[in-house]
């Protein structure tokens, strides 16, 4: 799992510039020394890991820059990825008490990456406790954000983890799944790295699939992680969607990410409003793409996508239709896609077709993004789960499931929401699971 | 329209302002002095002229805080490294071009009664309005007997005064050291040695810091280094401090040119209201140059106009009759902390400061919204964060989860809102200290029911009165 398998393409890195560029250590200082130091502050209160914000920025402010990272990775592993990708417009700097104030918030996400930015390149690892003989052994299923938590926390306390993962690469989204001007993959790996060498151990290209495989793991561990976030992308149940040129938003990303695409050329048409659309859209756009669409079937206000990255995605110029279905993909006789459309209006919460409306977009690329669905089968074959709605059914604050060998976290608990929710979810099911081994063992 | 004007200073000395520059590095040369005058300044104390003297490199250090650059400063610069001639000559010269600005000579030379003596005929050769003793200066000089050596010595001090006036016809300001534990053993003997005035205070023996990697102290020369003289905004304080010492002293009190941190008008107007004629600066010159004096030449003039003031004399000294000893304060006078709701912006530091630095009387006990069940008052800061970090958080990834919910009244959800208990409030004023916003906490006046009562009175008192029955 080294970065080296990793394709340094340069034009990449310059089409992919970072969205927000780290602090210098003098404006670091600066911007720490703004820090109120509030009590029980709510940035803190406000972050699902609950890293200790002042804590951590009066660390900075003191020139403690160890101190300060290790006050971060205390509450979350992902502290790096994190301070890169969290929407922190809607979190600890959207709680930020300086906003009443009509003061700008404190930078916490840039001052937690100078922190960790420091911590990552001395190389040092996490000190992780003595290993007892009667620790829990665990294994997590997935290498994602959730898993990743559950397993460094769980060593950090003296057990035994192990991470199996079908792909070839640790990291989940964070590696496959983020825009590259806000995580760079390599940046993923490197903060997955130290998790191995605190002491997890990684099983790569080890899928999950059968009945067999789930009773061979859990003859060798005593619990078991799922965190195995949500499956494919949806189906735009149109005709003609297993056209070449259609590729869903989540294969793009990790397309560029991993090197397997390099450019793209003509008209994209990205179907879909959300995080994961507009990352694609702009991503076609720094690959080449000389106009891109988000077509979505509800209008400006309904979109689920963060107001930021609205209009980040503006600013790339990508260009949105609005209240527009589509219909159907054929092809031309030049082989171009052609996407048939048709406005459409809301009438008692149902979308109706407007008569005389439709229109055929000829586009290169048609991009759904349009929500996940859940990995279905493996969870079937998880007996006493509970599966509702495609998501596991697991208790807030534990994580476990139905059945008391098997804890959830992350996506496929939360039907999807950030990193930091799926770190705070693997560590709070490691600490239940330690608590109830201790009680077992007791 | 006020006039800010300064009129027979210590018995004749005169300028446009009371802003003067201490002598000082901003004071080294007639050019640089010159250029003073063209941006504003109403006088210049000459750096030191004396002695032949030898300075190192590094000379300064600082101490920064919280970001902000130079908020102590030091230096072990000693004084003027230019020879008597030089400097007498270039002082005839700016005297010459701008007569109506104040130009003070400050002297340092071996403790003996001819060489005193020869310095101050120089010195009134030249043109100086005034002479300045440095009495003061802590490093360097001072281990040849000079300086803040003299400024330590009561009987030394009114010496050296004594020969000075022998042969001065110019008003004679005697510097002080704050080195010494009473300021006033050294300005009575000024007084008495017959000086016309005085200048306070000198800069204050300091070490601004360690470099943690060498371990060498700051200024660093050649990997040693020596106690400077601290000065800046952070020596302030103490500089107030002993103005009203010595102004507030009969034996000791003269015409005082108030230094030690002075920046701004404001600090200026501070020093006047303990007694000063004039200030002098020069921490902040070395900051931001000469152009400082414009804005507090101009702020003077502007709260002096709001506050009726016609000419400096009509407030110098107001304040000194509103600082007294402790024991005659009124212990009647009670004040509470009242927290403004619709300014508090939650950051809760008043809380944390009452509880670990005060009284424990201002509690997070509102809530928001309905409660259901037991409400636990006065509950520990510790149990506080316990309780937060305790709970689930989750992003708000929805449109729905997102839309900012109403706080109610107030701007800041009433559970971030701290209570005062004002049964259990001692009125110390931390909580107003420590709050980032602008009078969100005020300190209120509540009646206590008792006529206003001292230590002094009640411990008299008690030699009389009968003994309270409870």
């Amino acid at each position: 799992m080294s970065s080296a398998i990793l394709p340094d393409d340069e034009k990449l890195r310059e089409r992919f510039g970072e969205l927000k560029p780290p602090l210098t250590a003098q404006a670091a200082q600066i911007e720490a020394n703004r820090c109120l130091n509030c009590f029980d502050a709510p940035c803190t209160a406000s972050c699902p890991t609950h890293i200790d914000v002042p804590g951590f920025i009066k660390r900075i402010s003191s020139g403690n820059l160890r101190g300060s990272a290790l006050r971060i990775l205390d509450a979350n592993i992902l502290g790096s990825s994190c301070s890169r990708v969290c929407p922190v417009e809607v979190l600890c700097e959207g709680a930020c008490v300086l906003h009443r104030q009509n003061r700008k918030p404190i930078q916490i996400g840039l001052l937690q990456r100078h922190a960790m930015d420091s911590f990552h390149k001395s190389g040092e690892v996490l000190p992780v406790a003595m290993r007892a003989a009667s620790a829990p052994r665990v294994v997590c299923i997935g290498a994602g954000p959730a898993s990743l938590a559950c397993a460094a926390e769980l060593v950090r306390q003296g057990a035994h983890a192990t991470v199996v993962e079908r792909r070839s690469l640790p990291g989940g989204l964070n590696t496959y799944g983020v825009a590259e001007y806000k995580l760079r993959t390599a940046d993923s790996l490197h903060e997955v790295e130290m998790i191995r060498r605190m002491g997890v151990d990684f099983r790569f290209g080890t899928g999950i699939n059968s009945a067999a495989e789930l009773e061979a793991l859990e003859s060798e561990f005593d619990y078991v992680f799922v965190g195995v976030g949500l499956g494919a992308m949806q189906q735009l149940g149109i005709p003609g969607e297993d056209s070449d040129g259609v590729i869903n938003a989540l294969e793009l990303i990790a397309g560029y990410k991993v090197g397997h695409i390099r450019r793209i050329d003509g008209t994209v048409v990205v179907v879909g409003a959300g995080n994961t659309a507009i990352d694609a859209a702009n991503a076609a756009r720094r690959l080449g793409a000389h106009a891109v669409y988000l077509l979505y079937r509800r209008g400006e206000s309904d979109m689920s996508a963060f107001d930021f990255e609205y209009e980040h995605a503006k600013q790339e110029g990508v260009q949105f239709l609005w209240r527009r279905q589509p219909l159907a993909i054929r092809k031309s006789e030049h082989g171009r896609l052609l996407l048939d459309t048709v406005q459409v209006h809301q009438v008692d919460n149902k979308l109706l077709p407007l008569p005389d409306s439709h229109f055929t977009i000829e586009c290169d690329q048609i991009v759904p993004a349009i929500g996940q669905s859940p990995l279905a089968h493996l969870i079937h074959d998880l007996r006493g789960v509970d599966v509702r709605d495609g998501r596991i059914v697991a208790d807030h604050s534990t994580g476990q499931t139905g059945n008391p060998r098997y804890f959830a976290g992350g996506d496929c608990v939360n039907g999807g929401r950030e990193v930091v929710d799926a770190v705070a979810s693997g560590k709070r099911a490691a600490n239940a699971i330690l608590k109830i081994a201790e009680e077992a063992h007791a | 329209m006020p006039d800010i004007r300064v009129r027979g200073f210590a018995g004749g000395i005169n300028s446009p302002n009371p802003f003067w520059l201490a002598s000082a590095p901003p004071t080294n040369t007639g050019e640089m002095i010159m250029r003073a005058f063209e941006a504003g300044w109403g006088g210049a104390v000459w750096k030191t002229i004396g002695e032949p003297v030898t300075n190192v490199s590094s000379r300064y250090s600082a101490t920064d805080w919280n970001g902000l650059r130079m908020m102590g400063f030091n230096n072990i610069e000693l004084i003027s490294d230019r020879s008597v001639e030089v400097n007498l000559s270039e002082m005839a010269e700016v005297k010459k071009r701008y007569p109506h600005n104040a130009v003070i000579a400050s002297l340092m030379v071996a403790s003996n009664r001819k060489a005193w003596h020869d310095i101050v005929a120089r010195a009134e050769g030249a043109g100086a309005d005034g002479l300045e003793l440095n009495f003061g200066c802590p490093h360097g000089m001072s281990e040849r007997g000079m300086g803040s050596a003299v400024g330590q010595v009561p009987e030394y001090a009114q010496m050296i005064t004594e020969w000075v006036k022998e042969k001065a016809r110019t008003p004679v300001l005697v510097k002080l050291t704050p080195n010494i534990t009473d300021i006033r053993t050294i300005a009575r003997a000024a007084k008495r040695g017959g000086a016309d005035a005085l200048s306070a205070i000198n800069t204050i023996n300091s070490i601004t810091g360690i470099d943690l990697d060498t371990f060498t102290p700051r200024p660093n020369v050649d990997g040693k280094s020596s106690h400077g003289g601290y000065c800046g905004p952070a020596v302030k304080p103490i500089a107030l401090n002993m103005a009203q010492e010595i102004m507030s002293d009969p034996e000791s009190a003269l015409p005082l040119s108030g230094i030690g941190g002075i920046a701004t008008w404001r600090d200026a107007a501070e020093f006047i209201l303990l007694g000063c004629g004039t200030v002098q600066v020069c921490t902040a010159v070395m900051h931001y140059g000469y152009r400082i004096v414009e804005d507090m030449a101009e702020g003077l003039d502007n709260w002096m106009r709001e506050k009726g003031f016609k000419t400096i004399e009509e407030f110098r000294g107001l304040s000194l009759k509103r600082v007294t000893e402790w024991k005659h304060l009124n212990l009647n006078y009670k004040i509470v902390a009242h927290i403004d709701e619709q300014k508090c912006i939650g950051c809760d530091l008043c809380h944390i400061a009452c509880w670990d630095g005060a009284h424990q009387c201002i509690h997070l006990d509102r809530v928001s919204g309905p409660v259901d069940g037991h409400v636990e008052l006065h509950t520990t800061p510790a149990a506080r964060e316990m309780q937060s970090r305790a709970a689930i958080a989750e992003t708000p990834v929805t449109r729905k989860e997102r839309e900012v919910t109403t706080l109610g009244d107030y701007p800041t959800p009433l559970e971030r809102i701290p209570r005062v208990d004002e049964t259990e409030c001692v009125g110390c004023n931390l909580c107003s200290l420590v709050c980032p916003v602008d009078d969100c906490i005020r300190m209120e006046r509540v009646d206590a029911g008792k006529p206003p009562e001292t230590w002094d009175e009640r411990t008299r008192g008690a030699e009389c009165a009968p003994r309270p029955q409870f």
